[in-house]
């Protein structure tokens, strides 16, 4: 491992993980110290140091935020420790910092797209708008602290405490991504789509075309991950039986494949930046309560796109 | 068993089965990523070098905490009182036409590539939320939990459709250049427009079947008044 073209923003990253520990470490009164200190600390430290040290020390500190993330952080855990200062008529004026943070993200990306040193691009397409991103959100916090007449430790103490009401799911698209990774090691994927070729009569055009959308489906649900799907399903169904011997169009086949994949991923815990991580962050007490809510959009939406499927890739 | 029965799949039955017994998430995972790597044969040092190197190249994806001060200093000086103060001022607002509302301008400006605009950490828990809440208590009075956690959770649904079925329309977005990559490996070549374009139907769907959701809550909490 090297530094990377994220490093910068990495370091930052950590240092705010480091603050969070350090104040669980301090805080002796509140409930599994111990086990937020070591978790955060942890996590400072694959942050801070982690494009210097040799991969299995980081498998090792992993496994060991996952198992303190399984078994010994405390769910539903709520810090307010810093009393809120609320006013009786709030200032228009506090939406500016909100409205500041998307605005300024896309102006700084579209700028850094353009932005070029001797010839060569400075920012890469993945880099660019991360960069954009973390610039926005460090001027926003200057405005809101301003605008409140407060102390920047404060935002950041205050931003910390919301960071442990949210906990482990912050770091489950992290575990999630991991999981991807040793999928496609293990050859899950393509193991599914040969299950499905060999148990369904493909040479029926309807019944390929319901394996693609639906299989595109389940997989995402399974790996959390439309990506990761796409080229096993579309590599093991669309290209050797829709295509090939049924003679679709592939680009709506590929397009709208994608999307049925979409509509597993309104579906699954395994997404969890979508799915779990703003149960955490809108404190709701069911689990599955944005999957809930999903469920009856992404089923209509996925037959919708089996139709659209039948209609347009075989004009 | 059938003979396309393969080990390879025993981790995917430990992720449903995990997840369908509800499980903790972190669990579940762990559990799934140990099996997989049983599965593949992996040496433990093996396995343990798998595991940082992605667990490291996916760091990225917390990025989005750095919002997190912002957000938590505003909330700290009354931003959901102010949410609620500017819907309490605005006759005749129902919290389904105003998540319509968003809906529509996260799926336009996120099939323009401007996906930043929204988020569950940057908009929805700041404002989109508070917002919608101050709706219905301005409909339906005082909120029992039940509906408190309804419409926060509709509420973040609406920005996952809206990002989801926006972005795909976008051409220069990482799912359209996956797709003609993938072509382009199998020898059928297709410009990126000529793919993104085919997401426009669906797009219109999503919204349609969402938004004819959102206002069908409209028409039943104003029916149980």
């Amino acid at each position: 491992m090297s530094v990377s073209a994220l490093t910068p923003l990495y370091l930052l990253l950590g240092l705010f993980f480091a603050s969070v520990g350090l104040r669980a470490w301090r805080d002796s009164s509140s409930p599994a110290r111990m086990a937020r200190t070591a978790f955060f600390a942890l996590l400072a430290l694959l942050f801070l140091v982690g494009d210097w040290m040799p991969a299995v020390v980081a498998g090792v500190l992993v496994l060991l935020i996952a198992l303190i993330a399984g078994f010994g952080l405390p769910s539903g855990y709520v810090a307010s420790r810093i009393p809120a200062r609320t006013h009786e008529a709030p200032s228009t004026r506090l939406l500016w910092p909100i409205l500041a943070v998307p605005l300024v993200t896309i102006l700084l990306s579209l700028a850094f797209a353009r932005l070029q040193f001797d010839g060569r691009a400075l920012f890469t397409v993945q880099s660019g708008p991360l960069y954009a991103l973390a610039i926005a959100c460090v001027i926003a916090v200057f405005m809101a602290v301003r605008l409140t007449q407060d102390h920047a430790s404060a935002a950041i103490r205050r931003g910390g405490d919301l960071l442990e009401t949210i906990g482990w799911a912050a770091f489950l698209p992290l575990l999630l991504a991991v999981l991807g990774t040793m999928f496609s090691k293990a050859g899950v994927g393509t193991a599914l789509a040969n299950v499905i070729g060999a148990w369904l009569p493909m040479e029926s055009r309807l019944v390929a075309l319901l394996a693609y959308g639906l299989g595109m489906a389940l997989l995402t649900m399974a790996m959390g991950n439309a990506f990761a799907a796409f080229p096993v399903i579309a590599g093991g169904i669309a290209l050797p039986y829709l295509v090939n011997v049924h003679g679709a169009d592939p680009a709506p086949l590929v397009a709208i494949g994608m999307l049925c994949g979409y509509c597993g991923t309104l579906m699954t815990p395994m997404a969890a930046n979508f799915n779990l991580v703003p149960v955490a962050l809108l404190e709701l007490k069911d689990r599955n309560a944005v999957i809930r809510a999903q469920i009856p959009t992404a089923i209509p939406l996925l037959a919708g796109n089996c139709l659209l499927l039948a209609l347009l890739c075989f004009r | 068993m059938n003979s396309a029965w393969s080990w390879a799949l025993l981790p995917i039955l430990v992720v449903v089965l995990g997840f369908a017994l509800r499980q903790h998430p972190a669990r579940v995972v762990l559990l799934a990523t140990l099996s997989a790597a049983v599965v593949s044969g992996m040496r433990w040092d093996e396995f343990l070098s798998a595991l940082g190197e992605s667990f490291l190249k996916a760091r990225y994806l917390l990025v989005f905490v750095l919002a997190l001060p912002v957000v938590a200093q505003v909330e700290a000086f009354g931003l959901r009182e102010l949410a609620r103060r500017l819907i309490g001022r605005w006759r005749g607002v129902r919290s389904g036409r105003l998540l319509i509302g968003y809906l529509a301008i996260r799926q336009l400006s996120a099939a323009l590539g401007l996906t930043s605009l929204g988020g569950h950490a940057q908009m929805v828990r700041p404002l989109v939320a508070p917002m919608a809440e101050a709706a219905d208590e301005k409909t339906l009075g005082e909120l029992s939990d039940a509906q408190r956690e309804d419409v926060r959770a509709m509420s973040a649904a609406t920005d996952n459709v809206g990002l989801f079925f926006g972005e795909d329309v976008f051409i220069a977005f990482g799912a359209v250049l996956l797709m003609q990559a993938f072509l382009a490996e199998n020898a059928i070549e297709l410009s990126p427009i000529h793919i993104a374009l085919w997401g426009l139907p669906t797009a219109f769907l999503a919204f349609v079947i969402h938004a004819t959701r959102l206002l069908w809550r409209d028409r039943r909490r104003s029916a149980a008044l």
